[in-house]
This record gives C-alpha cells, sequence and structure tokens, in this order.
C-alpha cells in the first residue's frame, strides 16, 4: 500500500494490463478504507452474535478487498468486478444477524436497492463501451471525442452511471435505503458501511468523472451541484425527526455525502481544490462517524436500546464517553477545532472558487440546520437524566483503542494536520488531470 | 535575532491548557479545579496587562508610529498599509492555501484582550460556588475564554472564524447544562444557531473576499509584497487588496454599478451583528443572557457580543471601506432602533436580569452606532464604549446572579432591601448603573459622550446614494433620538436600585440571605475599579483605540 508512487502520469501507474492505476488518489482512499476496515473489526469484538464468529471477519475482509479496488480501478471492467465484491460482501453483512428480523429485511432491501442500480450502471457502461470500442477508462475519453457522438447520448450515459454511484454514496434520491440498512445492520457494520464503502464510491466517483467526461464538464456540475442540494437539504430535514440515533447517523451520512457532492461539483474549476477538499473530507468523515459509531455500539450494549433517548445522561455515567461523542458530533457539525470545520470550510472555498457562491451558501445553511440535531443529541447526553444512573459503562480494550485512534486524529486533522493532510489530499486529486 | 516572547500565544492558549489538566484531575477535586482555572485566568490577566501596558507606552511615545496616527498623523509600513499591530506571531498553518498562525493585536483588540481577562478571572471567581460538575464546568469555560482571545487576537481570517466558531460550543454546554433550568435548553439553542447562522453566512463573503484579493493580486503581480502568495487569508494582505481597491472593482456578479463590497458588506457587518445585538437579530440576547449561569452571562454580554463588534468592525468596516459608506447609513437606524427600544424594553421588565439583558442590547446598539458615525470621534467612542459596556455587564451580571443565588428570585417587585445585606453588592450596581447612564467621571461618559458628538457632527462622508438620491445629513436627528435613551436608562436603572437594594426588607422571607464570599467582593472590586479607573482617566486607553481607528476613518474618506 505505502509502495512509491511511480512518477509520470497515468502510463507509467497502471498495472495488472491497465486494471488498476497506483497513484496517490488510490493511497490515500485505501488508506482511509483499511483504517476503517481496523477500526470496524476491533469495535465488533464485544457485539453479540458477531464478534466472535470468523467467517464474519472473512467477509470483511472481502469487502475491503473490493473497496480497495474500486479506489483503484481504472478500466470499466475492474469498476463492475470492485464493485460487485463489495457490495455482495456487505449484502451478506447486513443480513449477518440470521433470526432477527430487521437485520434480515435490511439485508433483502440493501440486496434489491444494489441489483438494481449496479444493473443500471453496468448497461450506462456497456453503452460506454459500444460507444467508444475500449474499457480503459483513460482511453474513453479519448475514444468518445473522437467518435463525435451527440452530447445527448453521453448525458444517458452520464446519468446511468451517476444511478450507480449515486446509491453506493446514497445521494438523494438514491438514498432509500440508507435509514433502513443502517437500523438493521450489526452496528459496527453500519459504520463500516457509512465510511468505507462511501469513501471507495466517492474515490471511483472523482476518477471515473475526471478521466472519462472532462469534456462534458458543463453538464455534470450542475447536475452534481442539483444533486448536492437536493441530497444535503433533505438528509438534514429528515434527519432532524429521527429518535433512533443509527436512522439519525444515516440521515446525517447522506447529508455528508451532500457536502462531498459539493466539492465534486467545484472540481470543473480547473484547480486541484475541489477534489482535494473531497479527499480531505473523506478521511475526516471517516475518522469521525467511526468515532460515533463506536459510541453507539458502547451505549447499545449497556442500555439494550438505539434510540437517541438511551444516551441520555452519558454525562454522568461516562464524562469522557460523552466527551468523546460530543467531539464526534461538533465535527460532523463542522465546529472547530476537528477537523469538520476545515472539510466544510475547505469545500466552501472550492465552490466559491468554481463560482458556485450559491451552492457555497446552501452548503453553510444546511451546516446550520444540521448542527441543530447534533446538539440536540448533545443536550440529551449532557441534560438529560439517565435512567439508570449507577450503571457504569464497561469499554473493553479494543473499543479504547478505536476511540483514542479517531478522537485524537480528529482533533489532530483539525489543527496541526490540517496543512500536510491537505497537501496530501491535493497531490492525490492532482494526478486526476 | 531573539524571538520575541510569544505573549499572545500564551494568552491564547494558557486556558485550553487549563482545561486539559482540569479534565484529568479526578471528579472529587473541585478546589483544585477551581484554584487550576484561577491560576491560568491570573496568569492570562497579567500576560493582558501587561501587553496592554506595551502597547500604551508605544501610543504615548512620541516618535512612534503609534503616537503619530493617534495623534492626527499617519505612519505606514513598506506595504502602505496603516502599521498598528504590535506583538505579531506569524507561523505558516496551510501552505497551500495561505493560512496562517498569525496574531497581534492594536489599539482596538487590545482592550478587548484586557475585558476578556477581566471578565474571564472575576468570572472564575463568581463561579466559585458551583458544586455541579465543578470540573467539567471549569473546562469548558476555560475553552471559551480561549476561543474568546483569539478571536482578539487573530490576523488571519481563517484563524479568526476558527476562534469564532471554537467559542460557541462550550457555550452551547455551559448554558445548556448549568444554566436556568426553566429556559436553558430552548435559549442555548437559540443563541447557538443565532450566531452561527450570521458568522457562517459572512464566512461565504469572507470567502469571496479570499478569491477576489487572490484574483487580483494575481492579476497585478507588482502589487504583492515579495514572498507572499497571491492567495492568503493574511487579514493584511486582504486589506492590502482592498487598499488597492481590488474590491470596487464595477460590474460585480455582472450587475452594472455594483461591486464586491456594495453587495457583501451588509452580510458581513449584520452576519457579525448578529452576535452585536443588531435590531432585528437581537432577540437570542437577553433569552441567552438570563439563561446562562452567572459567570458565561459575564463573558457573553461582557466580551462575546464585542467579538460580533469587533469582527464587523474588522471584516466588514476595515476590509470593505467602500461598502460601509453606502450602507451604514441605513444601518445606523437599526442600531438606534436598539439604543431606544432596547432602553424602553429593559424599562417594563419584572426579572431583574432580563433588565440587564436588554440593557445589554440598548448598550451594544451605541457602538454599532458609534462605528456608524463615520468619523473619528464617534468611532473612538465605540472602542471605549466597548471596553467600558464589558466590564460593566459583567459588573451588573455578577451582581445579579449574587442577589439570586441567595434570595433565589429575580423578580423585582418581590425583591427589596437587599443593601442591608449585601451593602458592597448595592453599591457596585450603583456604580454599574452610574457608568450606563453615562455619568461624568465614569467609563460611560467618557465612551458615550464621543459617540454622540460624533453623530451630531454627522458623517465624515457624503450621504449620498449613487448620486440619484443625495440625502441630507440626518445624523444630528439620530443623535437627539437616541439621547432619549440616557434618559430611560437611568429611569430603569433607578427603578431597579430603588426596588431591589433599597425599601423595605422582608425579614421572613429572606431570612436565609447573607453577605457575598470574599471571593465575590473581589471580583466585584476588580471590574469595578476598572470601570472607575477608565472614567477619571480616560488618556490610559482612549489615544490607543484612536491611533487605530484613525486610518480606518481615513479609508471610509472621514475625518
Amino acid at each position: 500500500m505505502f509502495a512509491p508512487v511511480p512518477e509520470g502520469g497515468a502510463s507509467e501507474q497502471l498495472f495488472l494490463g491497465g486494471m488498476v492505476r497506483h497513484d496517490t488518489l488510490a493511497q490515500i482512499f485505501r488508506s482511509m478504507i483499511l483504517l476503517a476496515a481496523a477500526i470496524t473489526c476491533l469495535i465488533s469484538a464485544d457485539v453479540p452474535r458477531v464478534g466472535r464468529r470468523g467467517d464474519y471477519y472473512a467477509i470483511i475482509i472481502a469487502a475491503t478487498l473490493g473497496m480497495c479496488l474500486m479506489s483503484a480501478a481504472s478500466d470499466l471492467i475492474m469498476v463492475l468486478i470492485a464493485l460487485e465484491t463489495t457490495s455482495i460482501s456487505l449484502y451478506l453483512l447486513v443480513g449477518f444477524l440470521r433470526g432477527d428480523a430487521k437485520s434480515a429485511e435490511a439485508g433483502v432491501k440493501y440486496f434489491l436497492f444494489g441489483a438494481f442500480s449496479s444493473a443500471v450502471l453496468l448497461y450506462g457502461l456497456s453503452l460506454l463501451y459500444g460507444f467508444a470500442g475500449q474499457t480503459n477508462i483513460y482511453g474513453l475519453s479519448g475514444a468518445l471525442a473522437a467518435a463525435g457522438l451527440e452530447p445527448g447520448h453521453v448525458l444517458l450515459v452520464l446519468v446511468m452511471v451517476l444511478v450507480g454511484f449515486g446509491f453506493k454514496v446514497s445521494a438523494v434520491p438514491f438514498h432509500f435505503w440508507t435509514p433502513d440498512v443502517y437500523e438493521g445492520a450489526p452496528t459496527p457494520i453500519t459504520a463500516f458501511i457509512s465510511v468505507g464503502s462511501k469513501a471507495a464510491s466517492f474515490a471511483l466517483l472523482l476518477r471515473f468523472f475526471l478521466a472519462v467526461f472532462p469534456t462534458y464538464e458543463e453538464y455534470w456540475v450542475v447536475v452534481i451541484a442539483v444533486l448536492a442540494t437536493f441530497t444535503m437539504t433533505l438528509g438534514n430535514l429528515l434527519a432532524l425527526v429521527q429518535r433512533n440515533i443509527k436512522r439519525m447517523l444515516a440521515y446525517s451520512s447522506i447529508a455528508q455525502a451532500g457536502y462531498a457532492l459539493i466539492g465534486v461539483a467545484a472540481v470543473a474549476a480547473d484547480n486541484s481544490l475541489g477534489s482535494g477538499a473531497v479527499v480531505f473530507y473523506m478521511f475526516m468523515y471517516t475518522l469521525t462517524n467511526l468515532a460515533a459509531f463506536t459510541i453507539v455500539i458502547l451505549v447499545e450494549r449497556v442500555t439494550g436500546g438505539d434510540q437517541i433517548a438511551d444516551l441520555a445522561g452519558l454525562h454522568q455515567r461516562a464524562p469522557r464517553l460523552a466527551l468523546a461523542m460530543f467531539l464526534a458530533l461538533l465535527s460532523l457539525g463542522g465546529i472547530p477545532p476537528l477537523a469538520g470545520f476545515a472539510g466544510k470550510l475547505f469545500l466552501f472555498s472550492a465552490a466559491v472558487d468554481a463560482g458556485l457562491v450559491w451552492l457555497a451558501m446552501v452548503g453553510v445553511i444546511n451546516a446550520l440546520v444540521s448542527l441543530y440535531y447534533y446538539l440536540v443529541v448533545a443536550k440529551v447526553m449532557y441534560v438529560d437524566q439517565p435512567a439508570h444512573a449507577d450503571k457504569a459503562i464497561a469499554v473493553s480494550r479494543p473499543y479504547v483503542y478505536s476511540l483514542v485512534v479517531t478522537v485524537v486524529g480528529m482533533v489532530l486533522l483539525g489543527t496541526i494536520f490540517i496543512g500536510p493532510w491537505l497537501n496530501w489530499s491535493t497531490s492525490a486529486a492532482s494526478g486526476l488531470f | 535575532m531573539i524571538p520575541q516572547f510569544p505573549v499572545l500565544s500564551l494568552i491564547v492558549l494558557i486556558p485550553i491548557g487549563a482545561a486539559v489538566v482540569i479534565w484529568l484531575l479526578p471528579k472529587e477535586a473541585r478546589t483544585a479545579a477551581r484554584v487550576t482555572a484561577a491560576t491560568a485566568m491570573g496568569i492570562c490577566l497579567l500576560l493582558a496587562l501587561l501587553m496592554y501596558i506595551g502597547y500604551n507606552a508605544e501610543v504615548n511615545t512620541p516618535e512612534s508610529d503609534l503616537y503619530a496616527l493617534a495623534n492626527g498623523g499617519y505612519a505606514f509600513d513598506s506595504d502602505g498599509l496603516p502599521n498598528t499591530f504590535r506583538f505579531v506571531e506569524q507561523y505558516t498553518w496551510v501552505e497551500a492555501l495561505g493560512i496562517q498562525y498569525k496574531l497581534g493585536v492594536d489599539g482596538i483588540s487590545a482592550p478587548m484582550v484586557l475585558l476578556t481577562a477581566l471578565a474571564g478571572f472575576t468570572g472564575v471567581l463568581i463561579s466559585w460556588g458551583i458544586e455541579e460538575s465543578t470540573r467539567e464546568f471549569m473546562g469548558f469555560f476555560m475553552l471559551l475564554v480561549s476561543g474568546v482571545f483569539g478571536v482578539f487576537v487573530a490576523l488571519d481570517l481563517f484563524l479568526l472564524f476558527f476562534f469564532y466558531e471554537f467559542a460557541i460550543f462550550p457555550m452551547y454546554i455551559l448554558i445548556a447544562t448549568w444554566g436556568w433550568k426553566v429556559t436553558r435548553e430552548y435559549a442555548a439553542m437559540k443563541l447557538t444557531l443565532y450566531i452561527l447562522v450570521g458568522s457562517i453566512i459572512a464566512l461565504v463573503g469572507v470567502l469571496v473576499m479570499y478569491f477576489v484579493a487572490g484574483d487580483f493580486f494575481v492579476q497585478n503581480p507588482d502589487l504583492l509584497p515579495e514572498g507572499a502568495r497571491a492567495y492568503s487569508f493574511d487579514f493584511e494582505h486582504i486589506q492590502l487588496a482592498s487598499m488597492h481597491g481590488a474590491f470596487n472593482v464595477d460590474g460585480y456578479a455582472g450587475i452594472d454599478g455594483f461591486t464586491l463590497a456594495k453587495f457583501w458588506f451588509p452580510v458581513i457587518f449584520l452576519g457579525f451583528g448578529v452576535l452585536a445585538g443588531v435590531f432585528p437579530f437581537h432577540n437570542w440576547s437577553p433569552d441567552g443572557h438570563v439563561a446562562a449561569p452567572t459567570a458565561v452571562s459575564m463573558i457573553h454580554a461582557g466580551v462575546l457580543m464585542k467579538l460580533g463588534a469587533y469582527s464587523a468592525l474588522r471584516l466588514g468596516v476595515q476590509l470593505l471601506p467602500e461598502g460601509a459608506r453606502i450602507h451604514l447609513p441605513w444601518i445606523i437606524l437599526l442600531t438606534l432602533v436598539n439604543v431606544v427600544y432596547g432602553a424602553f424594553i429593559a424599562f417594563r421588565q419584572r426579572d431583574f436580569k432580563y433588565v440587564i439583558g436588554f440593557s445589554s442590547v440598548s448598550h451594544m446598539g451605541l457602538v454599532s452606532m458609534g462605528f456608524a458615525t463615520m468619523n473619528l470621534t464617534g468611532m473612538t467612542g465605540a472602542g471605549l464604549q466597548m471596553f467600558s459596556h464589558g466590564a460593566m455587564t459583567a459588573l451588573f451580571f455578577a451582581c445579579v446572579g449574587m442577589v439570586y443565588d441567595r434570595a433565589h428570585t429575580r423578580d423585582i417587585p418581590s425583591l427589596g432591601g437587599m443593601a442591608r445585606r449585601m451593602p458592597l453588592v448595592a453599591v457596585a450596581f450603583i456604580l454599574g448603573g452610574l457608568v450606563s447612564m453615562g455619568m461624568p467621571g465614569f467609563s460611560g461618559f467618557v465612551a458615550e459622550l464621543p459617540i454622540y458628538l460624533g453623530l451630531w457632527h454627522g458623517t465624515g462622508v457624503s450621504l449620498s446614494l449613487g448620486g440619484a438620491a443625495a440625502l441630507t445629513n440626518y445624523y444630528p436627528w439620530i443623535a437627539i433620538v437616541g439621547a432619549v435613551s440616557i434618559v430611560v436608562t437611568a429611569a430603569y436603572v433607578m427603578r431597579v436600585v430603588h426596588l431591589v437594594f433599597f425599601g423595605k426588607f422582608d425579614e421572613n422571607k429572606y431570612h436565609l440571605v447573607g453577605d457575598v464570599t470574599p471571593i465575590d467582593k473581589a471580583a466585584l472590586i476588580i471590574l469595578a475599579v476598572a470601570l472607575l479607573i477608565l472614567g477619571v482617566q480616560p488618556l490610559v486607553m482612549a489615544p490607543m483605540v484612536q491611533s487605530s481607528m484613525a486610518p480606518i476613518v481615513a479609508a471610509l474618506g472621514g475625518m
């Protein structure tokens, strides 16, 4: 993974017959995914019916492999294989709690939605192959230009591809599966889907759109800007009314995908700030969401419930856990000194730089709305009285590691490491052009 | 070269360090938490005093740049910017975007840093009696103070926003957890959302300035200081672009006769104005102040509202003078509503704390009004008013908190004769009241007189809206209407003094009310002394504020 990236652009960096590309983008997203997978395994340790099963971890490894390939895929065939490897493993993991009706329902739902969107994506990719006559995404752009297609045809492909990726990042209107799956799946898997799968999909989205459709920017910038607007707004508005913490985090993760899409829309400005901001944002989001889910798991185990009300009085029962959760929520809400602030600021800067001031405005208003429901959770933890104040929350070793890594990462990424991390992210992005 | 003693960094970082130390203490160690917090704040106060004295010494040194600025002269550094910032520390933070860790103070922020230190130190003293989760309270309080210090000393716009938002979350928790049980959740949420909505909309405006300034320097590389990046969040860098007219290019957003300054000034000024309590965005402020625990009310009304006014001045008026000239003449009408309406509302409150809450709305209106005079007299008055009102309100809220802690009610008609049991609180409150009314010999007079004088002189710049509708100078009328508030202020202060501190003391009802502790007394005395010093000897602050206001007024085209 940390093998040095070869110099000299795409031609030097393609491996396995052009199937994968080893560049900084792949490297940074791979570190994100591996981190997410490692922490998922750590926080699975004490979860009943999951933590002691070998096959569970084996499937996580398969899913991780798929995600790593997604972040590096540079051929239509590899795109599809990687996507399916990831998806099928995740379908299994979501429905892993056999006998639990919610988990089974979530598994089926995820599978049906996933299969449908994969089919649309596959159709789009096959059209693309039909138009251009080749499968390597770095050759497609030239071949499409040479084929002299009408923009309408390319737009059709673009929309189909967007359906596939939109499903994976849970962008509105392809988000319907998200809350049910997040609620039903074993919680560590919810965490894993919310960060790993999303990060890998953003890697693929960035790579694919920049490589294949660079000449059609005026279309996809508008399409993605509109998609971002709806995704943020709907995600945040629906999150406001949730009572279940996992469903709230599901809608929040939809909204977070919307923010990241701002950066994707801003990529058109021909500078690397937009994509650099997306990469930075995904890294911060990975750390933050994992921290939040770690605490959800710990609380769930003690109280047996996953309602927001179950967090009541966490401050009195376990002040350090409450503080960690509070920091995670603030990071999601974009408050310094946590990484979320810098992440959002870079995204909005990128939008302003790209001339999308209105999109930045929509983004900041949404950030405000989101802060409301994050603060409601904070209020529940700090102000409300717990039902069983005396019941201590035991935190075993793996969870301590997970929390320390994520919380420290969140704070460092929001303060002294902003510079180096942004440089890394930007260099990842500059390889795309 | 000997590296300069990083006084500002220490002021910002010591409270954060103290918060970490406090959180590592065992839960039962209440006294240790209090002592740690008080020590940290004490060191900060000492450093802030040293910094203040150092700056003031230069203002009073006849051959220095600051002396020249304070006395009608001009002094520029090599780039042509007014040379007002001192104690500057600069380190690169995010190279790729031109973000620095850059701190410094000028004559406007130096008094604010001192004020924050005063309010922070006395706030810890006032909170000595908090028994419920003392450790967490002190920790969050330290973070809040650190964020406030940060905004006043930040010379990088990214850093400024960083601290600005950073100050908000400890406040939410402090109010929601330790506040007045009846309204705390509602008030904490309302306050947080109000403040954030203003600041993040202003943030978009700042991002626009950042990119426009960067583009400007890319097109005019000869204007760029040596070794600087074109795109930078450095305050002085953007100020330089502003000075060269980067924000006054006609045809902004494709509209003729529109410039960036004209478009974004009201957004930025009013965005920060939310925190300064500018009408009609003042609504959060009385609720927030009342719900907050005493120390937080002190910081909040005393310092945080200044944060809004200060940022509106720095990022709005100072960076977009062209926009200020167009928009401040109507914004002054909003501030007039603040001043007069706030005073009237304060008069008819039953709740002791709401009186002070609305009096803050009224007095903060004077600060914004002072900015809107756009002449040196009025703006200097506004700078002084920020300090004077800060210390005064902190004193007021401290008194209210002490009465409430003992009598367990803030209902004005049912209180009475408190001066018998807590004479010092009564004296302190009356002193604050005299400041509030603007009595000569107290800091309120020193601050408010120049504001009204400035209004009376009228604006230093011509009041025309794009040449179309030339207006007569209506500023003197505003001074006349605004002066009504002085009478109303006197009325509500005397009403409260009369009903709460004098009159009949109900022995049966309040037999448990005793005198305040020596620690409380120390806090009151510190604040009262600050108010008196400024009132008796305004020269310790006025020239300093003037030295930094002068270049702003010059950029506005006033006198």
